[in-house]
């Protein structure tokens, strides 16, 4: 087998990896603001019931989380299997909205208090408030943990092939079974590469917010 | 009639009572000068009048119209505040400019996003905003800032964000304008130019609250004096009447701590 062949068989199946990213960062990004809200609720049995279950999905390893989903359904009521790719998103989107709204919740915490009143005092609405004064600095604020975020984000998919779902590492392995293991190892510049880009990106991201301070 | 009255004012913080039964009223274009020691609940009155804090009894009454009644103050609604709030400008001890807008564009924010509710607003957009634009161009001039209009926060003095937090309290056109220490985080060498600005807006009869440290400058500019002390309004006047002729004993003990101090 050539290894030209091969490395287009690795790049068809990164773009598995960068479909769990992408598909993960679009519901993620939104929910993780909603449970962010939540997590600062004033009714406190809403907060409870957030923090509880922010709790839960960051005190267990993602790959658990993975199986449960797409397993859980034939186990626990006989339901039907979520088609794998699918299982895989959910159970990503769920784990890093958790994450995200930790990031969230410290950058809306993080805005002095003074800003909102200084706002109330101008006469905006609440929604005025949060998008034209404290959204761009909450913003500004939670781009570099962001940026961790998303370089974990694109390693975390190699977990998908704990239900067989065929991404780049779990294509090498086969590979490797076949007794073929470089493949395995090469795999490794596909997420520099795309770890690299992520660096540019964010980079250029905070120097477009540099023109103010928070 | 006054343009302010202030009736009966209580709050509390849990079982601390930091107003008690706060009673005054101010005439239009006075200035009306609060002193007295920190946790004496001066910063508390003025939050009190612009509906960061809301009292536990009182009425507040701006030109005949009742805004703020603790018996049925259930009924009200977040908007209705909004709208009242408008009748009083706050100027901050920490400035709280936007970090992310220009000086001209603190300045002119908040009139952009009321404009938005005009019946009119979208037919008139254009001259709305320029007419906007104009008025903070104009106030900021006035704060002696034709320079800085196109700073941001971070490229402005203490002394400058201040006098930009003034003109943006000013674009609203409120009745009152209150002032919460607005020299205290400053300099001594900044103060003297905020001070200045606030002379000159009494010397135009802006109706005014200004809670100070700065006794020589409230004696200067205000046309009446409180002064409070464990949240009670201790004793008030005129400059006159209070400085040089103090009557009650803890405002004589309080004075005579500050002319020590300078």
């Amino acid at each position: 087998m050539s290894a030209s062949v091969i490395f287009t068989s690795l790049t068809k199946t990164f773009g598995i990896n960068c479909q769990i990213f992408f598909v993960t960062l679009l519901f993620a990004l939104p929910l993780g603001l909603i449970i962010s809200f939540g997590s600062m609720s004033r009714f406190a049995p809403l907060r409870a019931i957030v923090k509880t279950f922010v709790w839960i999905i960051r005190g267990t390893p993602l790959m658990l989380q993975i199986i449960v989903i797409f397993y859980g359904p034939g186990l626990l009521w006989d339901g039907d299997l979520l088609p794998r790719l699918t299982a895989v998103c959910v159970a990503f989107i769920i784990n890093y909205a958790c994450y995200f709204s930790e990031i969230y919740r410290g950058g809306i915490q993080s805005i002095p208090r003074g800003q909102y009143e200084a706002g109330q005092v101008l006469g905006m609405t609440k929604s005025q408030i949060f998008f034209k004064v404290t959204l761009l600095q909450v913003i500004k604020r939670v781009i570099p943990p962001m940026g961790n975020e998303f370089m974990t984000l694109i390693k975390d998919t190699a977990l998908a092939n704990v239900i067989a779902t065929k991404e780049i590492i779990m294509m090498s392995k086969e590979y490797a079974t076949k007794g073929l293991i470089w493949p395995l190892f090469s795999t490794a510049l596909f997420f520099l590469l795309f770890c690299g880009i992520l660096t540019l990106l964010f980079g250029w991201l905070e120097k477009k917010m540099d023109y103010f301070r928070v | 009639m006054p343009i302010l009255e202030v009736q009966n004012i209580n709050k509390s913080f849990g079982s601390t009572k930091v107003l008690n039964d706060i009673s005054f009223s101010l005439e239009r274009g006075k200035a009306l000068a609060i002193i007295g020691s920190s946790g004496s609940g001066k910063t508390t009155l003025l939050r009190c009048l612009n509906f960061l804090e809301t009292p536990n009894a009182g009425r507040i009454i701006v030109n005949g119209e009742t805004l703020f009644d603790a018996a049925d103050h259930s009924s009200k609604s977040d908007e209705e505040i909004r709208k009242r709030r408008l009748h009083f400008g706050m100027v901050f001890q920490s400035f709280n400019l936007f970090p992310q807008y220009t000086a001209l564009e603190n300045v002119m924010l908040a009139s952009l996003l009321l404009a938005k509710e005009r019946p009119d607003y979208k037919q008139n957009k254009r001259a709305i905003h320029e007419e906007i634009e104009h008025h903070a161009i104009e106030l900021l001039s006035q704060m002696s800032l034709e320079g800085r209009m196109s700073h941001y926060p971070h490229q402005l003095s203490g002394g400058q964000q201040q006098r930009v937090a003034i003109a943006r309290a000013l674009a609203l056109h409120p009745d009152i304008l209150c002032f919460d220490e607005p020299t205290s985080a400053l300099d001594p060498e900044l103060t003297g130019e905020v001070l200045k600005v606030i002379r000159s807006l009494a010397d135009q009869h802006t109706t005014m609250i200004i809670v100070t440290h700065e006794m020589a400058f409230a004696r200067d500019v205000a046309d009446h004096i409180l002064f409070m002390d464990g949240g009670v309004i201790v004793e008030q006047g005129t400059p006159t009447e209070l400085f040089e002729n103090t009557q009650n004993e803890r405002t004589k003990a309080f004075l005579s701590r500050f002319s020590q101090n300078n």
